[in-house]
């Protein structure tokens, strides 16, 4: 079923410029080589800021300019800090993020297929965390899941790509808590139409955070497969197969009264055993 | 409702446990007339099969009248006689469409569980595990029947309950190993074991126009039940069980060979107790010495036809012999749907009457004391009819 997984954590983030990293290499070695040839209780403070500098220059990374939401970093390959809630594009960009890649086949027709995806109200009947989606304007919706112990999470999502019976792609609007994207592609194949999902979510910090990493679960990629499996099912079937709610020997044996006639009805075949003796 | 539960290996209980209600629109109730216990349930009364939870309810050969039905289902209606098969199918996925109904893809609520053992899940099967979907069975008063539109079958009022019970799973079975055998006229097949698939296979095996059958097995009331069905019958503990039927076929090999033991074989060979300590050992999954014969005694460019129940990996598996001689290895669940409408014109033709088959009829109170008694082969048990109300 899937046809690529693929799971990055964050990658490490660069926001000090060439120039200033050689500055603190040759900076941080000069005061560590002073610190060494003192060794007195001063120079073990200079040591420790040599150490930072040495650090900083060696990775490209300062924590005093993520703090303070500067970077002087090179572009290309940088994220600017200071924008980090403004722009979903820059959020997941590269290496950013929670990747989910998963594919489906379904055996229906491709335009009813993508009907159905494309009435965004729909996803809930088969996204097992989300509660609702609200379509507002054109192309602007507005998402509920539930976290763990029924913590809401809210985001605001607009289309910015769409091609019937094709290709359907959102992603979270400015200044949304949860900066997510993601695209559905719509493909004929002779054993039905092939549905494949690209997702990205950068989980915030904080409980907001927690809430979202535990609604896509430790295995995001089986979690997004589980949906897509309900998805399949809802369509080709019109119900999603379920076991929940069925009778079993668990059942009985939980409740006091179950338990009763357990009792009586082992009794009974003891006493049935003895008297065939 | 009474129902069989497995409360662990070697240990079933009849309990009582809440009505089966409608979950699901394509949902049926069917009221269980009557229901048997299969052979493959002794694979799970012994522990073979994983994923089993205590208080799982058993079962998955029954018939009986519609109770109640869900709004999507438009085909039965209460008071309707059905049989149910065991595989449960969509009737929409494209395995379905191909009437590989044992293969539907939608049906099993755990596909995921089956998927890391098997690659790709196949269908939901009543009673039989939670891999396989983990669907309560039909050994109960009552039972709960998904995708009802698809799967119950009416059969006519004319036929009684023990005529028709066995389309569910066994019927079937024997005759999709049969058909597997590619037979054509006049052609040798081989039967390992003589129980009620074995038996089905035999009769089947003529109904497909083979010449001979030789049933392979040991107990004396099986041989018994294969030659009235037709079959000319060699010992399983026989060391030379291959040497006998080289000589039976003029040097040749039987053309098919059916293995309708399954992971659970007894032979005289040291590979049976090889298999054994291995299986007890938990070093193996699977004991395989009927199969391993079946292979070894097929003729060149023959076909290995398994209906018995294998569940994981087997060991000292001869695919020398299959890759060298040119074997045909067919299997799988039965696509019980595929086959009903053509299995019930031959029972009421009058071509076959399975009632034949059926040694014990008793009440469902009794189904622990019948499991034991049908593993154990006591009291010449073969077939086990409940009788739920």
């Amino acid at each position: 079923m899937a046809v690529t997984s693929t799971y990055r954590p964050q990658g490490d983030r660069i926001n000090v410029g060439n120039i200033e990293r050689w500055l603190s290499t040759a900076a941080g070695g000069a005061l560590a080589a002073w610190a060494l040839k003192r060794r007195d209780t001063p120079a073990g403070g200079i040591a420790l800021g040599a150490a930072a500098l040495l650090y900083r220059g060696a990775t490209g990374h300062c924590h005093v300019y993520q703090a303070l939401g500067v970077n002087h970093g090179d572009s290309r390959n940088v994220l600017r800090i200071a924008d980090r809630n403004s722009d979903t594009r820059r959020q997941l960009g590269g290496e950013r993020g929670i990747h989910v890649d998963e594919s489906i086949l379904v055996n229906r027709p491709i335009a009813e297929v993508y009907r159905f995806w494309r009435n965004f109200e729909n996803l809930p009947r088969f996204m097992e965390h989300l509660d609702a989606v609200a379509v507002r304007d054109e192309g602007v919706s507005h998402w509920v899941a539930t976290g763990p112990a029924g913590t809401r999470v809210e985001w605001d999502a607009r289309i910015i790509n769409e091609v019937e019976n094709q290709v359907i792609g959102w992603q979270s609007l400015a200044g949304s808590r949860v900066s997510t994207a993601g695209s559905v592609n719509f493909d004929e194949t002779g054993h039905g139409t092939s549905v494949r999902v690209h997702l990205q979510y950068n989980p915030p910090g904080g409980r907001l955070g927690a809430a979202v990493a535990w609604i896509f679960g430790e295995e995001p990629t089986q979690t997004v497969r589980e949906d897509l499996r309900r998805f399949k099912r809802l369509l080709e079937t019109g119900e999603i197969p379920t076991t929940e709610g069925q009778p079993s020997g668990r059942t009985s044996a939980r409740g006091a009264r179950g338990k009763a006639i357990r009792r009586e009805w082992n009794v009974a075949q003891q006493r049935r055993a003895g008297g065939s003796r | 409702m009474k129902a069989v539960c497995w409360e662990g290996t070697n240990k079933v209980v009849v309990e009582r446990v809440p009505d089966p209600t409608i979950l699901n629109p394509r949902d049926a109730i069917v009221r269980v007339t009557s229901t048997a216990i299969c052979g493959s349930d002794l694979h799970l009364l012994d522990g073979f099969i994983p994923t089993m939870q205590r208080g799982d309810i058993l079962g998955h050969e029954f018939m009986g009248v519609v109770e109640d039905v869900g709004h999507s289902v438009r085909n039965l209606r209460r008071g309707d006689r059905v049989i149910v098969p065991f595989p449960i199918a969509c009737g929409n996925c494209w395995f379905c469409e191909h009437q590989l109904y044992s293969c539907c893809d939608n049906s099993n609520p755990n596909a995921w569980m089956a998927e890391k053992f098997y690659g790709y899940s196949p269908a939901g099967l009543f009673g039989y595990s939670h891999m396989m979907g983990g669907y309560a069975g039909g050994q109960a008063q009552f039972a709960r029947v998904p995708f009802a539109d698809v799967g119950p079958f009416k059969v006519p009022e004319s036929l009684r309950d023990e005529q028709v019970l066995f389309l569910t799973d066994i019927f079937p079975t024997g005759y999709m190993a049969a058909e597997n055998c590619n037979i054509t006229p006049g052609d040798t097949v081989a039967v390992w074991g003589g129980g009620p698939v074995g038996q089905f296979a035999i009769r089947s095996a003529f109904l497909l126009g083979a010449g001979r059958v030789i049933a392979i097995e040991t107990v004396p009331e099986r041989r018994r039940m294969a030659e009235a069905g037709g079959a000319e019958t060699l010992d399983s503990m026989d060391p030379d069980v291959f040497e006998r039927l080289r000589d039976m076929t003029g040097g040749i090999g039987p053309d098919s060979c059916i293995d309708a033991v399954g992971l659970e074989a007894h032979g005289p060979h040291l590979d049976y107790y090889y298999d054994k300590a291995k299986t007890m050992a938990f070093m193996a999954t699977d004991r395989i010495s009927a199969l391993r014969q079946a292979i070894h005694c097929c003729r060149k460019g023959g076909t290995v036809s398994v209906p018995g129940v294998y569940g994981g990996f087997l060991d000292k598996f001869p695919f020398g012999a299959v890759v060298q001689k040119g074997l045909t290895i067919k299997s799988g669940q039965t696509h019980v749907h595929k086959y009903l409408p053509t299995l019930l014109r031959h029972i009421e033709n009058g071509d076959i009457d399975p009632s034949f088959v059926v040694t014990h009829r008793v009440a469902i109170d009794d189904a622990a004391h019948m499991y034991k008694t049908f593993r154990d082969k006591e009291d010449g048990c073969i077939k086990v009819v409940m009788k739920p109300h």
